[in-house]
């Protein structure tokens, strides 16, 4: 079976600058009921985007038609919290298909790099750059290649290379499936059982 | 705050070449099955625990891949985050907990999954019940859908959360494709002041080193005040790890987690027994181990903490005042601010005094028989508050039924509160258990996240006998002095 492939995008950005945003506010534990991978989008920041009454929150930036694209780039700690891979699904069936952070945590990052969505993990500086970007024209693109791994703000060209473990990189960019890797190695599985 | 953090970072290489061995390396080397250049090592996971919200898909990715699970007889399953705390013979209301519920008991059925449901004696929070069965033991490893899985850490294992990808991963292979983590030591020393308890050490912990400030590490505690906790206290230490971004946190095994093991349900007997005993003892960090990062903490300035933001570092000695938004770093001031509103907090605020609404003790923080039999011995003789609401809830049906034979549940009925049923309850809005918007909840679990106990709730964590000083006063108080003199050390 394979995950989706991640390689290169250009795309505006969404910013939404807090800091530790956890998985409660991505995707509300009451969520967390559906037993598929589809449909988490539409929950995807409940509390922030609508209130009690679940009418749409104008001031929050998911709201405001002005911004859009295919990657957000949110404060740092980003994705802190628990397990819920439901987190990285929302994102990801939101539309997203990168987040851009100056830290991830650890949990999240890995369950976001098993379903396709690219974690980029940024300096300080640079996010701050990337913020100034984005309010100044909202349209600002900003690319991200993986086969390269930079994040680069299209207009004014600054650019910063970001880390990833090579074998996930791979993965990303081939489809790959940790559990196909894991059942190539059954025999050796079968040796360590045998051998405790 | 950060001056009391005595830290010497050294940066190491992982893997080979460090001197001796910390513990963490001992177990993970032992679990090892296959190593290479450039790749995540694949680790062999002797117990995967289950539950019903993070495994319906992983469960689905099997029928597509047509597998079977490899290892059944090593993965156990309960019902635990939607359960009702409430009337639990009785079908659950909620139409799609139920649903999940139902789905969790067929696929176990399917796949040959031993399962502790609703109305099993062993039914509980996930990680309550594993180690009170004997399941959880020092040596080995445990992964869960669930973050809180480092709870197991206690017993000297490696046990840490997963995403629903690899739940499916190791249904499927029993092992788990990870990279080795960066070890850090956080060592407490010292005695600590009466009222003052694992939750307390932990919170007080977050405080000073941040929700993120584990991130990347795998944490061991060690000192003589952690040696000094019982299995309960170390778990609740443990179960917290993840709330300072680490992914799991251990505690060499001693004699306390010998006999803690010993003539459980699950535990090895006989010649089994005396083998694993030895294994366990040599289950230490070398003298000369080196960890990438040691902190050191003094248990004499832990007061009972309380947190009043919206993540877990955001905590404070209950006499202490909340923290001016000018003093916090600039980069995080805005974020800072949110949380305060969140909270109905003002700078320079004192939560001494304060008035609350709720209080929850339970989840897998402080659910466990011994946080029960202390609330029980503060409670004793006094009435719960006037107006306030208060929900005791036992993590499994064990502690629940030893809570009753030990007639604890007598002596919060006195109180006026009724001990309900096992389950992970008022932790998450997940289950029938919700706090209402706006109000304050002084709460035993491990997570004040915005909304975290409902839309719009307002968590303050804190150690169960905070908790029960606040049930019983409708305040936040400092619970020290409602202790009698060197009674009821936490
Ligand atoms: S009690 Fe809370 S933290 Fe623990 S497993 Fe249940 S929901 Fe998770």
């Amino acid at each position: 079976m394979s995950t989706k492939i991640f390689k290169h995008i250009i795309s505006p950005a969404v910013p939404l600058p807090i800091e530790n945003i956890d998985t409660d506010q991505i995707i509300p534990a009451r969520f967390l009921k559906a037993t598929t991978r589809e449909g988490f989008g539409n929950n995807l920041f409940r509390d922030w985007r609508f209130d009690s009454e679940d009418q749409p929150k104008q001031d929050f930036v998911l709201n405001n038609p002005t911004y859009a694209g295919k990657v957000l780039v949110a404060g740092k700690n980003f994705g802190c919290g628990s397990s819920r891979e439901h987190a990285a699904w929302a994102i990801s069936d939101y539309g997203f298909e990168a987040v851009v952070s100056s830290f991830f945590a650890d949990i999240f990052k890995g369950n976001a790099l098993n379903n396709g969505l690219l974690p980029v993990q940024v300096s300080d500086e640079f996010l701050a750059k990337l913020f100034d970007e984005i309010y100044r024209d909202h349209h600002a693109q900003i690319e991200i290649n993986l086969e390269e791994q930079f994040i680069k703000i299209v207009s004014t060209g600054e650019q910063e290379s970001f880390e990833i473990n090579p074998y996930k990189k791979a993965c990303l960019i081939n489809g790959y499936d940790d559990i196909d890797y894991i059942l190539s190695n059954k025999a050796k599985v079968e040796e360590f059982e045998a051998r405790r | 705050m950060a001056e009391n953090i005595v830290e010497n970072k050294v940066s190491l290489p992982t893997g080979e070449g460090r001197g001796g061995a910390t513990l963490f390396d001992k177990i993970w080397d032992a679990h090892v099955v296959s190593s290479k250049e450039g790749f995540p090592d694949i680790l062999y996971i002797d117990t995967h625990f289950i539950h019903e919200v993070t495994s319906p898909q992983a469960f689905d990715g099997l029928r597509k891949r047509g597998l079977p699970v490899f290892r059944p007889k090593q993965t156990v399953a309960t019902a635990d985050h939607n359960v009702p705390t409430w009337d639990q013979h009785l079908p659950i209301k909620e139409e799609l907990s139920r649903y999940q519920v139902d789905m969790l008991t067929r696929n176990c059925a399917e796949f040959g999954i031993e399962l502790y449901g609703l109305g099993h004696p062993y039914q509980g929070i996930v990680h309550v019940i594993g180690p009170e069965l004997g399941i959880t033991r020092p040596g080995c490893t445990y992964v869960c859908g669930d973050s809180h899985t480092s709870t197991h850490g206690a017993f000297g294992a490696i046990a840490f959360g997963i995403g629903t990808s690899q739940v499916e991963q190791v249904m499927a292979t029993q092992c788990l494709l990870q990279s080795r983590p960066k070890r850090m030591k956080i060592e407490v020393n010292g005695k600590l002041q009466k009222g003052v308890g694992a939750k307390d050490i932990i919170l007080y912990i977050i405080s000073q080193i941040s929700a993120a400030g584990g991130t990347g590490y795998f944490v061991e505690y060690a000192g003589d005040t952690i040696r000094s906790l019982s299995m309960e206290g170390r778990m609740t230490i443990c179960n917290m790890s993840i709330e300072m971004g680490a992914r799991g946190g251990l505690i060499a095994p001693d004699e306390t987690t010998i006999n803690y093991v010993k003539g459980r349900e699950f535990a090895p007997k006989g010649e089994e027994w005396d083998k694993a005993v030895a294994y366990w003892q040599t289950l230490y960090s070398d003298e000369d181990a080196v960890f990438d990062s040691v902190l050191s903490f003094k248990a004499e300035d832990i007061e009972p903490m309380v947190t009043y933001g919206t993540n877990p570092g955001m905590g404070i000695g209950v006499t202490q005042h909340v923290p001016n938004t000018v003093d916090v770093d600039p980069t995080e001031q805005t974020s800072y601010a949110k949380a305060l509103n969140y909270m109905g907090l003002h700078d320079n605020d004192t939560l001494l005094g304060k008035a609350i609404d709720y209080v929850f003790i339970g989840s897998c923080t402080n659910s466990r028989i011994e946080d029960l039999r202390q609330v029980a011995q503060f409670l004793k003789g006094k009435k719960k508050a006037e107006g306030v609401e208060v929900w005791i809830v036992p993590g499994s049906k064990q502690v629940q039924e030893q809570a009753i034979r030990e007639g604890l549940d007598q002596v919060f009925a006195a109180a006026g509160i009724p001990l309900r049923e096992p389950g992970c309850s008022a932790c998450l809005g997940m289950n029938e258990d919700k706090i209402p918007a706006g109000k304050y909840c002084v709460s035993t679990s491990n997570r004040n996240f915005e909304g975290r106990q409902g839309p719009n709730s307002r968590t303050i964590l804190a150690s169960p006998l905070t908790a029960a000083a606040a049930a019983v006063t409708g305040r936040i108080v400092d619970v020290r002095e409602l202790l009698p003199e060197e009674e009821l050390v936490g």
